[in-house]
């Protein structure tokens, strides 16, 4: 005879998650990524040391949705933001939530500098090759050939020039400690991208300088695609241009894993 | 038994639940509207095949979907 097993919840809502309908489009994976954060929050126990810096994006209102502390930095100054609050509060985690338009093209100077300076901060970048929020304008990391509402044609490089490969630039500087690019289009990538975010959480709270995990993600609604072609389209096209990847793995992250 | 529960007031019927599945199509979409006017997806399982991987449920950017094992 069997024993009567009890039945138990095996995925539920994580706790650092509010429990509100967000304003996200259908299928757009911010949500995804919203949910991953807050369950690393909760894996780590650190949701009531926790602040966010939410962006000017579709993202922004993150602090609605993620329940730690967050404060709104003006468009792409949330790594500035981020500094700060970080040296007055160093026992604090914080981190960055950052669109591609906000990152990217505002915000770039913020982050290059803040990752330079090995700022003990982790940012969270959202690249959907678009700007979401404002109606579907070319963003800095549109593909070539990419149509959007101010490249009609699609994207010219000869006008426009190339996309920008954030984890391959901020690799390059040596604040920087860890740098990869995960994403979110199956359950199996979506484990990797928790893993990461865990990862980089552990590096700033270890000390050891600056942290981002890129999600190379979806925008259904400015892509003119239900949300399962644009994770195909996300497949097929972005991947390319943006291969999924540890870019920066310092030796002293490479010993904190080895120990956890 | 492994089964899912989807909170149809919560579901954008976006489908991305609908094709991970490693039973094969026991994540489907509705014919009916919730009160947004989305149709959500519904759980099928007249065989009781799933496994309670949460595959489905990790895909729901709107975390609509509790499994329970
Ligand atoms: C100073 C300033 N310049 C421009 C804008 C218009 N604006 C709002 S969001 C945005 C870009 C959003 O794109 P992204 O960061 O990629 O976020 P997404 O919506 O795609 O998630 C822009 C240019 C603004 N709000 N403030
Ligand atoms: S406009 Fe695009 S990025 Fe913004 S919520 Fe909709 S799908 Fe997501
Ligand atoms: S929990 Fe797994 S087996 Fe069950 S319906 Fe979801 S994807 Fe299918
Ligand atoms: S993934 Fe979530 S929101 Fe999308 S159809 Fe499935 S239950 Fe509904
Ligand atoms: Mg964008």
């Amino acid at each position: 005879m069997s024993e009567a097993k009890e039945e138990k919840i095996v995925f539920q809502r994580p706790k650092a998650l509010c429990d509100v309908v967000t304003h996200y489009c259908p299928g757009c994976l911010h949500g995804v990524v919203h949910r991953v954060i807050a369950e690393v929050i909760d894996d780590l126990g650190i949701q009531e040391i926790t602040v966010g810096i939410a962006p000017v994006g579709c993202s922004v209102l993150a602090y609605n949705y993620i329940a730690t502390d967050f404060a709104e930095a003006a468009h792409g100054r949330a790594p500035a933001m981020a500094t700060g609050m970080k040296r007055v509060h160093p026992e604090l985690v914080v981190f960055t939530y950052q669109g591609d338009g906000d990152l990217a093209a505002i915000g770039t100077n913020e982050l290059i500098h803040a990752a330079t300076r090995g700022e003990n901060i982790t940012t969270i970048f959202i690249n959907n090759a678009i700007y979401g929020m404002t109606g579907g304008q070319m963003a800095p990391t549109t593909l070539p050939g990419q149509v959007t509402t101010s490249t009609p044609r699609g994207r010219d490089t000869k006008l426009a020039g190339f996309p920008v490969r954030v984890c391959e630039l901020v690799s390059t500087l040596e604040g920087s400690a860890y740098i990869v690019r995960r994403s979110a289009y199956n359950p199996s990538e979506i484990r990797k991208l928790k893993a990461a975010i865990k990862t980089a959480f552990q590096v700033q709270m270890a000390g050891l300088g600056y942290s981002l995990v890129e999600v190379v993600s979806n925008c259904p609604t400015n892509w003119g695609m239900t949300p399962l072609e644009s994770l195909k389209w996300l497949q097929e096209n972005m991947l390319a241009y943006y291969p999924l990847g540890d870019y920066k793995v310092k030796d002293s992250v490479k010993e904190l894993m080895a120990k956890k | 038994m492994p089964r899912i529960v989807i909170d149809v007031e919560r579901c954008k019927g976006c489908g991305l639940c609908t094709q991970v599945c490693p039973k094969g199509d026991l994540v489907q979409m509705s014919d009916e509207f919730n009160s947004k006017g989305y149709r959500p997806s519904k759980f099928v399982d007249p065989e009781k095949k799933c496994i309670g991987c949460a595959f489905c449920a990790n895909m729901c950017p709107d975390v609509a979907i509790t499994v329970y094992r």
